[in-house]
This record gives C-alpha cells, sequence and structure tokens, in this order.
C-alpha cells in the first residue's frame, strides 16, 4: 500500500467530507441569504421545462442507486435470495436509464445556459466551477456502469462499496479502493471533488428541499419581532 | 352582546386601503416613488411593486388575470379551498420547472441607454444618439413593451381588446365600452387575509404578520422556488434575478410601524389614498373565503370585518393582545368608514378567493363624462341616476372587476357617490337641502356629509390614521407561534437591535435583504472569515470570555 493512496481513499474522504459539512454550516450561518436554486426559468422556460426536470428527476433516481449499491451489503440481498443476474440486470437498466436521463437533462441545461444570453449572463463564477465538475461525475459513473456489461465485470459491491461503508467505521479499508478500476476512482475523485464545492455553489439548494411543506398548514402567520437577523453586509457566495 | 353581533371568535388586525379611482389621473407618480425606495436595484429593474394601469387593459404583467393561464388563487375542490395551482404534492413536483411561471416576456425586457455614445462616438454628420441596451444580457435591443405599455389606451385596440376582463362581456359591450371610457387602476399587493402566495411558498418563506396583516418574504429563508409568483393572482410578487429571491411590496412596513402612510400614498398626487386599521374575525376567513357563489364573496369578506364602535369587540381585542390605541384607531379608520360603513368601497377580484385587503370606490366619473358628452347635465340628479342604470357596459366591466360579475354592489355603490354629488350640488347652488336624494341611497343627510367630507376634504391625519407598532403578547390567543422563536435560537435576532441605529443602507446592486424585518442588530459575536486579512487575532474569532471583564 503507498502514500498515495492512503492518502487519497484514507484521508481524502474525511477532508472532502468535512469541507462540506462545516462549509455548509459556516455558509448556513453566514450567508443564508445566498441560500437558494438562483431560479433561471424567469428567462428561459422552454428548455428548462424539459432539461431541468429530466435531470432532477434522473439525479434522484441515480441517488437511490447509490445508496442500494454502496450501503446495503452484498451480504444482505443474498440472504434475501435475490439472484445475482436481477441485481446486476436492475442496477444496469434503472441506473444506467438514470443515469442517461440525467446526463441528457445536463447536456440541455448546459446547451441552454451557453446559447441563452440571458442565461448566460446570469451564470456565475461558482456554476462555471461546478458544470465540468459535475458533468465529469455524472460521465464517469455512466462509464461505471458501462462496465458491468463487460463478460466478467468488476464486482463494485466487493471493492467501492467496501471501501465506501469502511469510511463510516473510521477504518477505511484502503485497499478495497486501490484494486478498483481507474473509472471508479476518477469517479470517486471527481465526486469528493464535487463535494467540496458543494457549500459554496448554488447546489446548497439541494440541502434546502422543502419536505416539510407536506406537512405545514398553507398560511403562515409571524410575530413581528420574530424575523430573522438581517443579512450582513457580505460578499456573494457562489 | 349590544349589537346583537356574534360573539367574535379570534380578533386580528390589519393595515388596510383604500383607492378612490375617481381622482386617480394616472400620473404614475406612485410607481415611480415606490420603485425609488424599493426596487431600484439590479434584479427588480422590472419590479413594480406599484403599477397604474389603464382600464380597459391589458395590465401588468400583461393578461395576468387570466387565471385558467396562470392558475393563481385559490379554488374550491369539492368544497375545499385548494391552491388552484394545485395542492402541496403537486406543487413540490413542480418544483424543478414551474409551469405557471410568466417569463420576463410577459412583463419586459428592462433596458436602459447607452449614453456613453452620446460623448464617446467619433465624429461624424449624425448627431449620436444613446441606443437602448438590455439590462438583463447588456446587447442592444428593440424595446417593444413596458410597464404600462398600453398607458390610456396606447399600443391599439389590439392591446385592449386582449384585457382578460373585457373578454368576458360581450363582443359589442366591447366596442360601445372601448367609446364609452377609461380609467387608471393603481395597484400595489392586496396583503391578502388569506393569502395564497403564502399558501404555495414550500419553505415557509412567506408570512403574514400577526401584528398588521403585512405579508412579507422572509429573505433568509427564501429559497428560490419562486411558485409564490404563480400562486399570487395578482401577480404581486416578483423573482428577483439577481439575488434569485421572491420580493414582493412590504406596505413600507417601516414606515407603517413609525404610524407613517406608505411612500405611494405619502406621494400621491390625486390624495386618493387612504390607510386604516381593519379588525376582523380570522376564524371566520376559511369559511367566508370558501363560499361557493362568487358572487356572495364580497358579502362574505365584509363578514369577516369586526366593528370596532362594538364594545363586545373592543374587549374581544384587548383580550386578544391588540393594543388600545389600534381599537381607537379602528374606530377613526377610514377604511372601515369607506368599507363598512357606507359601502361604496370593493375588492379587487374577490373571486380569486384570497380576501384581498385593498380596495377602490369605483369611478364615477366616467359615468358623468358619458352622460355630457351626450349633451345632458352629469350632475343633475335625475340624469345621473338613470345613467349608472343605462350604462350597462361600465358597470358590467366595473363589476367583472370588483364583484365577480355582480353589479348590484356597484351601482349601489356609484349611486351613493351620485347621491353625494348631487347632495353636494344643492349645498353649492344654496338650493334646498332634498333628504330624498340621500334616503334613496339608503344613507341619512348627515353620513352623506360625512362621506363628502372624507372623500374629498379630508386632511393628511384623516386619510391616514395608523397607530404605531406593537408586538402581540406571546401566549395571547393571536399568537400562533413561530417555530424559531427560541432566545438564541435560528433567526432570533439581538430584541434591542430594533432601537439601535440601523445599518448604512446596501450599495445598489449588492446582494443584502431588503425585505426581512428590520433591525440594525450587530453581528454579535460572528465573524466574515472572507474579510479577514489573516493578520491578527479578529473579534470575534473565538468565544468571549466569562466573568467580570
Ligand atoms: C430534491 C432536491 C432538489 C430540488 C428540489 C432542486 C430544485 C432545483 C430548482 C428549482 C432549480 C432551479 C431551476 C430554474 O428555475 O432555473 C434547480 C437548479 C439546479 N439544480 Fe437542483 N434541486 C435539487 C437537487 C439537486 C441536486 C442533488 C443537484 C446536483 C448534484 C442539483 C443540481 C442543480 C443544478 C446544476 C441546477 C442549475 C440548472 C440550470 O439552471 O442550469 N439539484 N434545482
Ligand atoms: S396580493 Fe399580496 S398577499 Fe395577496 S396573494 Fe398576492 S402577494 Fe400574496
Ligand atoms: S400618484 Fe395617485 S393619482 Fe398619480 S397614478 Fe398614482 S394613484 Fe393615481
Amino acid at each position: 500500500m503507498n502514500h498515495l493512496h492512503t492518502a487519497l481513499w484514507g484521508v481524502l474522504p474525511y477532508l472532502a467530507f468535512t469541507l462540506l459539512v462545516a462549509g455548509t454550516a459556516w455558509r448556513y450561518r453566514y450567508d443564508r441569504f445566498g441560500f437558494t436554486t438562483r431560479s433561471s426559468q424567469l428567462h428561459e422556460h422552454r428548455l428548462l421545462s424539459i432539461g431541468g426536470p429530466l435531470f432532477h428527476a434522473g439525479l434522484l433516481f441515480v441517488l437511490a442507486g447509490h445508496v442500494v449499491g454502496l450501503v446495503v451489503p452484498k451480504s444482505l440481498t443474498e440472504r434475501m435470495h435475490v439472484p445475482e443476474w436481477l441485481y446486476h440486470l436492475n442496477a444496469l437498466a434503472v441506473g444506467g436509464t438514470a443515469g442517461l436521463a440525467t446526463v441528457a437533462g445536463l447536456a440541455i441545461l448546459v446547451h441552454r445556459r451557453l446559447r441563452s444570453p440571458a442565461v448566460r449572463a446570469a451564470t456565475s463564477r461558482s456554476d462555471l466551477a461546478v458544470y465540468p465538475v459535475l458533468a465529469a461525475v455524472l460521465v464517469c459513473g455512466l462509464a461505471a456502469t458501462a462496465t458491468t456489461l463487460e463478460a466478467h465485470p468488476y464486482d463494485y459491491r466487493e471493492g467501492v462499496a467496501v471501501w465506501f461503508r469502511s469510511l463510516f467505521t473510521l477504518d477505511p479499508d484502503v485497499a478495497a479502493m486501490a484494486h478498483a478500476p481507474f473509472v471508479y476512482q476518477l469517479h470517486a475523485l471527481l465526486a469528493m471533488a464535487l463535494f467540496t464545492l458543494w457549500p459554496f455553489s448554488r447546489l446548497v439548494h439541494a440541502f434546502t428541499a422543502p419536505v416539510a411543506y407536506l406537512a405545514r398548514p398553507y398560511i403562515v402567520y409571524r410575530h413581528r419581532g420574530s424575523g430573522t437577523r438581517p443579512a450582513p453586509q457580505h460578499r456573494r457566495i457562489g | 352582546m349590544p349589537r346583537g353581533e356574534a360573539t367574535p371568535g379570534r380578533v386580528m388586525a390589519q393595515v388596510a386601503m383604500v383607492m378612490n379611482l375617481d381622482k386617480c389621473i394616472g400620473c404614475h407618480t406612485c410607481s415611480v416613488t415606490c420603485k425609488q425606495t424599493w426596487t431600484n436595484r439590479t434584479g427588480t429593474e422590472y419590479a413594480w411593486f406599484n403599477n397604474v394601469e389603464t382600464r380597459p387593459g391589458q395590465g401588468y404583467p400583461r393578461r395576468y388575470e387570466d387565471q385558467d393561464r396562470w392558475r393563481g388563487g385559490w379554488e374550491l375542490k369539492r368544497g375545499r379551498l385548494v391552491p388552484r395551482s394545485g395542492g402541496r404534492a403537486r406543487r413540490l413536483a413542480r418544483l424543478f420547472a414551474n409551469p405557471e411561471l410568466p417569463t420576463l416576456d410577459d412583463y419586459y425586457e428592462p433596458w436602459t441607454y447607452d449614453y456613453a455614445n452620446l460623448t464617446q462616438a467619433p465624429l461624424g454628420d449624425d448627431l449620436p444618439t444613446a441606443p437602448p441596451r438590455s439590462q438583463i444580457d447588456g446587447r442592444a435591443m428593440a424595446i417593444s413593451a413596458g410597464p404600462n405599455w398600453d398607458d390610456d389606451l396606447g399600443g391599439g385596440p389590439g392591446h385592449t381588446a386582449a384585457d382578460p376582463v373585457l373578454e368576458k362581456i360581450s363582443d359589442q359591450v366591447r366596442l360601445e365600452y372601448e367609446q364609452a371610457f377609461m380609467f387608471y387602476l393603481p395597484r400595489i399587493c392586496e396583503h391578502c387575509l388569506n393569502p395564497s402566495c403564502v399558501a404555495v411558498c414550500p419553505s415557509g418563506a412567506m408570512y403574514k404578520r400577526i401584528e398588521d396583516g403585512i405579508v412579507l418574504v422572509d429573505q433568509d429563508r427564501c429559497r428560490g422556488w419562486r411558485m409564490c409568483v404563480s400562486g399570487c393572482p395578482y401577480k404581486k410578487v416578483y423573482f428577483n434575478h439577481a439575488t434569485g429571491k421572491a420580493e414582493k411590496c412590504t406596505l413600507c412596513y417601516p414606515r407603517i410601524e413609525a404610524g407613517e402612510p406608505t411612500v405611494c400614498s405619502e406621494t400621491c398626487v390625486g390624495r386618493l389614498r387612504y390607510l386604516g386599521v381593519i379588525l376582523y374575525d380570522a376564524d371566520r376567513v376559511g369559511e367566508a373565503a370558501s363560499v361557493e357563489d362568487e358572487q356572495g364573496l364580497y358579502e362574505a369578506q365584509l363578514g369577516c370585518f369586526l366593528d370596532p364602535a362594538d364594545p363586545g369587540v373592543a374587549r374581544a381585542a384587548e383580550e386578544a393582545g391588540i393594543p388600545h390605541d389600534w381599537v381607537t384607531a379602528a374606530r377613526e379608520s377610514p377604511v372601515h368608514a369607506l368599507i363598512s360603513r357606507y359601502r361604496v368601497a370593493l375588492p379587487l377580484h374577490p373571486e380569486y378567493r384570497t380576501m384581498p385587503m385593498v380596495w377602490y370606490v369605483p369611478p364615477l366619473s366616467p359615468v358623468v363624462d358619458a352622460l355630457t358628452r351626450t349633451g345632458h347635465d352629469g350632475e343633475a340628479p335625475e340624469s345621473l341616476f338613470g345613467a349608472i342604470d343605462t350604462l350597462r357596459i361600465p358597470l358590467a366591466y366595473l363589476a367583472e372587476l370588483f364583484t365577480a360579475g355582480d353589479t348590484e354592489p356597484v351601482e349601489a355603490a356609484l349611486c351613493r357617490l351620485a347621491a353625494m354629488r348631487t347632495t353636494m350640488r344643492r349645498v353649492n347652488l344654496g338650493q334646498e337641502p332634498d333628504p330624498d336624494i340621500a334616503r334613496s341611497v339608503g344613507m341619512t343627510e348627515e353620513e352623506i356629509h360625512a362621506m363628502y367630507r372624507l372623500l374629498a376634504l379630508a386632511k393628511y391625519e384623516e386619510r391616514y390614521v395608523i397607530p404605531t407598532s406593537y408586538t402581540a403578547e406571546h401566549g395571547s390567543p393571536v399568537d400562533t407561534g413561530c417555530s424559531l422563536e427560541e432566545a438564541g435560537g435560528p433567526g432570533m435576532y439581538d430584541p434591542d437591535g430594533f432601537h439601535t441605529a440601523p445599518a448604512a443602507p446596501p450599495a445598489p446592486g449588492t446582494a443584502t435583504a431588503p425585505a426581512t424585518d428590520p433591525s440594525g442588530a450587530s453581528l454579535a459575536g460572528r465573524l466574515n472569515l472572507l474579510n479577514w486579512d489573516g493578520r491578527g487575532r479578529p473579534d470575534g474569532l473565538f468565544p468571549r470570555q466569562e466573568g467580570p471583564a
């Protein structure tokens, strides 16, 4: 085990995670005013109404797929008698479709950002950093999924997933990741890059998904004095 | 109860407005002063918290009244009141792209002029010009729309004919009507009793203030889901495209809190705006808004308002934590008088079921003008009352605006105004008073005179009866609580902050929160690491040491 692998798969994940959590907490305290989707629908509606839902819906499925693939250990599905071929067919069909939808959605969104002058003018520097990384993560992930079509594919459930779960026990299984194919490694690295950008970009909007709305009375009353503190004079983030 | 009123349930107070449309000259002073105060920033160029539209006309944003398209307000679904754009689940499903959001084309593309060209153009034969430039993407553009493009019926008949209210009236009426008259309709947020903008906000950032009913957007909680823009049937929430947050008319709450009128009222050239307190029974609002018959909504809303002269109401109000001076102000409220006592003010589009709280005295002048044009004496009682009845066209149009199409209340209001005119005419001409005129519209001579005072002569203090602000006691019956009200919890600030000097006004174009509650609260103990030059130990980096200094 060389030091590079230890650094990449034993140290970097914790750094990225710390930055994600601390960065988000700091931004929430310092720049709550900046927590927004910064919607550009006012400028352009037609392409967004296709690309936006396609990208986000695909992404939600991709996320669910990651939970199933990385968090659920292989032993559990085996004990539940889920046949190996069924599991993989499912991962390939659902995961592949969702991944393709996400990439297609993002392609539409990026096209829109470049071609619509108003949307282009509303693009911030953090967007410029996020879009390439996001696209790269998605493409790498899709490529990794594609490799499972091979005759004797790499079983990520015995490698990458083991490493991923070991991170949470604070005993990173560096070897499991070190022996994974390059696409998987690249995918993981880019994902970590995305997580470090997360708190400082518009991506924070994902953390404020308004699920509580489902349980709230329609009309909200508040006291005069109960407004949040005024936003400090600050530089805009993201 | 001395007056036989039912016991009021939950008494709440609302600062409401009435505008007397007879007096509006369409000068747009109110719009401009409002803009200078609230929306002269990047991102809000197209936002007009106050706008003045010519009616008939499309309004701003164009055709905002077409609720089949924008789906604002509420609708009754099997007897239950739901936002017209759908319930909670449907709203969440539409988060990623909101199908009912107007784009900038429905407003207009804001522009500036390239003034630099005037001085920097190379020497030539032609005088240099200042060509228009888009404020959105900076490119050269052709101006093809504005916030009042069809002002004074400008823009051609095509514009006027696209008025959604006019479309509800038949074709024949339409033509005649265009020849008949036009008037101006100044609009701000209605600060509704049943605000649908609040109802559709997924993050709970929009709220109605318990103390004065003002509807605000908490800028720190808004996440830019832009549902409120669709939810408001009056299209009075605007999306700031630079900050990604919703903004709306604040009823100039910092002024109202200090007992001063809003900027639009203060600067109104026609002095046609009235501000005052209305006491209402919050428990009746839901029921009133769900009245089956749309034409019953006006009466239903009137039924929510409480008579502040009733000692039972006054007692209930004070038990509910409303201070004594607010109850006194409610008694002197010009708004209460015009709405409930004289019944000359009507709500704008009650059929949206949001229970709007900016009401309008419908314009009688167009009727008088039409009469005079046809060679009649526009102020003689016989011809004026007859004209109101026979000029069905303007009546039908006004009824579509103010009473969901029911001409009766509009007619009654116009007749009261006509009675006032003819009564005062007799006074001016030194003729015998004729009590029959007042009686014919169900008023007394004294009431007519009092109404005349209010509509024609009232000075500043009579037009704006605004008590200074208070904070409802927590735990009182109006306290519906707020999860953020833990001391030191998220969203709390130093309660004394309000009394300290306010922070410097934000520079135009910087990202600051314009519509949160006011406070000059210091950043108590918080540190901006981005501005830290890395030298020394900045204040607030570490917690202050306990114990005596
Ligand atoms: C369930 C949680 C989420 C919700 C409700 C949500 C909602 C939204 C909304 C309303 C917009 C603005 C669209 C517009 O009007 O312009 C948006 C934009 C965006 N979201 Fe999300 N989002 C969620 C999760 C995510 C996640 C997890 C990611 C990425 C990893 C993401 C990436 C983006 C990007 C890149 C944009 C910009 C699209 C563009 O305008 O080009 N979102 N999202
Ligand atoms: S008029 Fe004002 S309070 Fe009423 S729904 Fe629209 S924004 Fe909300
Ligand atoms: S300032 Fe007064 S008179 Fe002028 S447009 Fe506004 S409401 Fe009408």
